[in-house]
């Protein structure tokens, strides 16, 4: 190495879901070389389903990822309900709409405070920041506890949830348990506008782009199940010609599949993204929320996805309070679905940004071919132009502070490995 | 006061649920702080303090060259090594590629497969390192965990019932499904642990807390057959999380 090069390195970054590890190398001022490596061993799911039937291919692909395991399903779920021509019950929508609220916010509860939150102040992990902070712990514990607890109560455990199907549930909670829930949410809202305060406080970098932000839109609700894919760069189609937008490429340099938009290159998927392009569809309370903390749209500086994750999970409780108000309980949980032969699109708003299925299935409904595009590897090039973009700025810093500057920037996206693996090529580098 | 015992958490092949499972421990993770050094754990941690640990948690499966040989080195590291969840004592879903050819699945998910190495089967970790518990389930239940935590530091043996499915479906008072209903259900061969959450939820058990002891499976497939399901579907039924393990593994299909 001479003088003017200069490499930071994280062999394990920690703190993510899943294995992965960072490599930036500058010469002078000038990057040479950002890798967000990906070393998570494959584990080949689109090649296992060939050959499987469309009922257990829900219960399969929510084993790409524990902390997301109900995006999984019900991408799935919608993609086959579409090309079989379903049609449920409004109290079943709603309810996946409340499945999919406790995912959102144990999901967000677990990446805002206990992964992303001490990078901010400075501490190794939760438990660390805990004693300083116990209150901020406490109340993200708690409000976690509540999203596993809604997941649980619809299907029966948190993590892998059961009653999910193509038709509908396989049971549905009676109008009383649901609303043994509302004590609970109701002091969940309060404490979630205590936390967007908290987070709202903390010392953010000041770094923005220019960014293709892309996500779910809807004409009545913020985007969670349905929706056309939309960005603030003009983009509007339906899921189904996702493919003819969206494009995956190898980097010379990482062996890493990339997504892309054709003709136009990375963009960012997630909360950020979501609260850009659908702030109006916010309930009132989180919107004032907002407003008091000063937070506008559209935001550009991806350290305050913090805030974005943090807001939707206050709307995520205002939400499930909505549904449990309104519930009916539903004549059947489930229809049976007319097997047909066909293409099947599916594309619904994970925690970390819009989760893309598409299945060939023979008129028997076995599945002939499959696609899944999870939100981490259409955030992966993103991730790396940022990195790109920081690093001048932080080279400044101490190695010490500037790698975890830079281990930072990328959590910012709440990568999940584990997801995006299946997909992306691991890099083997010989030095 | 002791030294309190140190806990390293490592992942192999899987989808990251079963260690999330501690993280899902609202209640209990500051007190399992207290009572235990949870050393490495770099999901939850930047931090690391070297080993060797007194107790090593791995999840996931054995699916790399690398992975054979790193798994090795943490038995080394580790006093006690329990597996948590169905991908470290099975081989998990993605064992599945054991039947057929992983070259060939390699293929249809990557165009340029020969940058990566894996190995030609996902194995349990027991097929490479003695292990001295194994803590089952997609996923584990975390309250199993919390029991085989307590049960080291009161050292005493954990407390895991080796029972079936049904077992706790008559604790529960369901009524049988495939009896009352004629649905398919792995309940009878599956290994208890969940507390019958697809019986009460009116579907069958789709076993992934893996087979009970001398589980008995193919009469039950040929029942699947009897209550309506093609005989391939019969056979994939046992064909999910627990795929490769012993007990479900040699269910085929018959002539």
């Amino acid at each position: 190495m001479t003088a003017r090069e200069r490499e930071y390195r994280v062999d394990y970054l920690a703190r993510v879901e899943g294995e992965g590890a960072l490599y930036i190398k500058l010469m002078g001022r000038e990057v040479v070389d950002v890798k967000f490596r990906i070393f998570e061993p494959p584990r080949l799911f689109e090649a296992l389903l060939v050959g499987r039937m469309y009922y257990d291919v829900p219960d399969i692909t929510a084993r790409i990822c524990g902390i997301c395991p109900i995006a999984y399903q019900m991408s799935s779920i919608h993609a086959f309900e579409k090309l079989f021509r379903v049609a449920i019950d409004p109290a079943v929508r709603s309810l996946r709409r409340l499945y999919y609220s406790g995912e959102w916010i144990e999901s967000h509860m677990l990446h805002a405070f206990l992964l992303h939150a001490p990078d901010f102040l400075g501490y190794d992990d939760a438990v660390k920041m805990a004693k300083k902070h116990p209150e901020v712990v406490k109340n993200a514990l708690k409000l976690k506890k509540l999203g596993n607890d809604i997941v649980a109560l619809l299907g029966g455990r948190e993590i892998h949830p059961v009653a999910a199907c193509v038709g509908g549930f396989y049971r549905v909670p009676s109008k009383r348990v649901l609303a043994g829930m509302k004590e609970r949410l109701v002091e969940g809202l309060e404490i979630a506008g205590r936390l967007l305060e908290w987070v709202a406080d903390l010392d953010f970098p000041d770094f923005e782009q220019d960014y293709e932000f892309v996500a779910l839109r809807h004409p009545d609700e913020y985007p969670m199940n349905e929706g056309r894919i939309v960005s603030n760069k003009g983009l509007d189609i339906a899921v189904e010609q996702y493919e003819d937008y969206f494009a995956e490429e190898q980097m010379p340099h990482s062996n890493a599949l990339h997504s892309y938009i054709i003709g136009r290159g990375a963009y960012m998927v997630g909360p950020l993204s979501r609260i850009n392009l659908n702030y109006d569809k916010l309930h009132d309370r989180t919107k004032e929320v907002l407003r008091a903390i000063g937070f506008k749209v559209p935001c550009r500086n991806p350290f305050k996805s913090i805030i974005a994750r943090v807001a939707e999970t206050h709307y995520a409780v205002e939400e499930s309070l909505r549904i449990i108000d309104e519930y009916v309980e539903p004549p059947s949980p489930r229809v049976e679905p007319q097997v047909r032969a066909g293409r099947a699109h599916g594309c619904t708003e994970a925690p970390r940004g819009i989760l893309y299925h598409r299945y060939d299935v023979d008129d028997e409904g076995r599945i002939l071919s499959a696609k899944i595009v999870p939100p981490t590897a259409q955030n992966q090039k993103r991730i790396e132009e940022d990195l790109k973009a920081l690093a001048p700025e932080i080279m400044r810093l101490p190695r010490s502070q500037a790698i975890w500057r830079f281990e930072q920037a990328v959590r910012n996206y709440d990568p999940c490995i584990s997801c995006s693996v299946h997909f992306l090529k691991l890099e083997i580098e010989e030095e | 006061m002791a030294r309190r015992p140190r806990i390293a958490v490592y992942k192999f092949a899987s989808c990251d649920g079963c260690q999330l499972s501690i993280l899902d421990l609202e209640d209990e993770l500051l007190t399992i702080t207290e009572n235990f050094e949870i050393a490495y754990f770099l999901e939850a941690s930047r931090a690391v303090v070297k080993g060797p640990y007194d107790i090593g948690l791995v999840e996931g499966s054995i699916t790399t060259p690398h992975e054979a040989e790193l798994i090795k080195e943490i038995r080394k590291n580790c006093k006690v090594l329990i597996t948590i969840g169905a991908c470290a004592t099975a081989g998990g879903i993605q064992a599945l590629r054991n039947w057929g050819r992983s070259a060939e699945f390699m293929k249809y998910v990557y165009p340029k497969p020969e940058y990566i190495e894996i190995l030609d089967k996902s194995t349990p970790v027991s097929d490479h390192v003695p292990v001295d518990f194994e803590l089952r389930g997609c996923p584990i239940n975390k309250y199993q965990l919390l029991e085989v935590m307590s049960a080291y530091l009161a050292g005493r043996a954990p407390n895991i019932p080796n029972q079936s499915v049904c077992n706790e479906c008559k604790l529960k008072g369901n009524v049988c499904i495939m009896v009352a209903k004629g649905i398919p259900c792995l309940g009878p061969v599956t290994h208890a642990g969940c507390g019958a959450i697809c019986p009460a939820y009116g579907r069958g058990c789709y076993g992934c807390y893996g087979p009970r002891e001398s589980p008995n499976s193919r009469p039950l497939m040929k029942r699947f057959i009897e209550l309506g399901k093609p005989q391939e579907e019969a056979v994939m039924a046992f064909r999910l999380f627990n795929a490769w393990a012993p007990g479900f593994r040699e269910v085929k299909a018959e002539d």
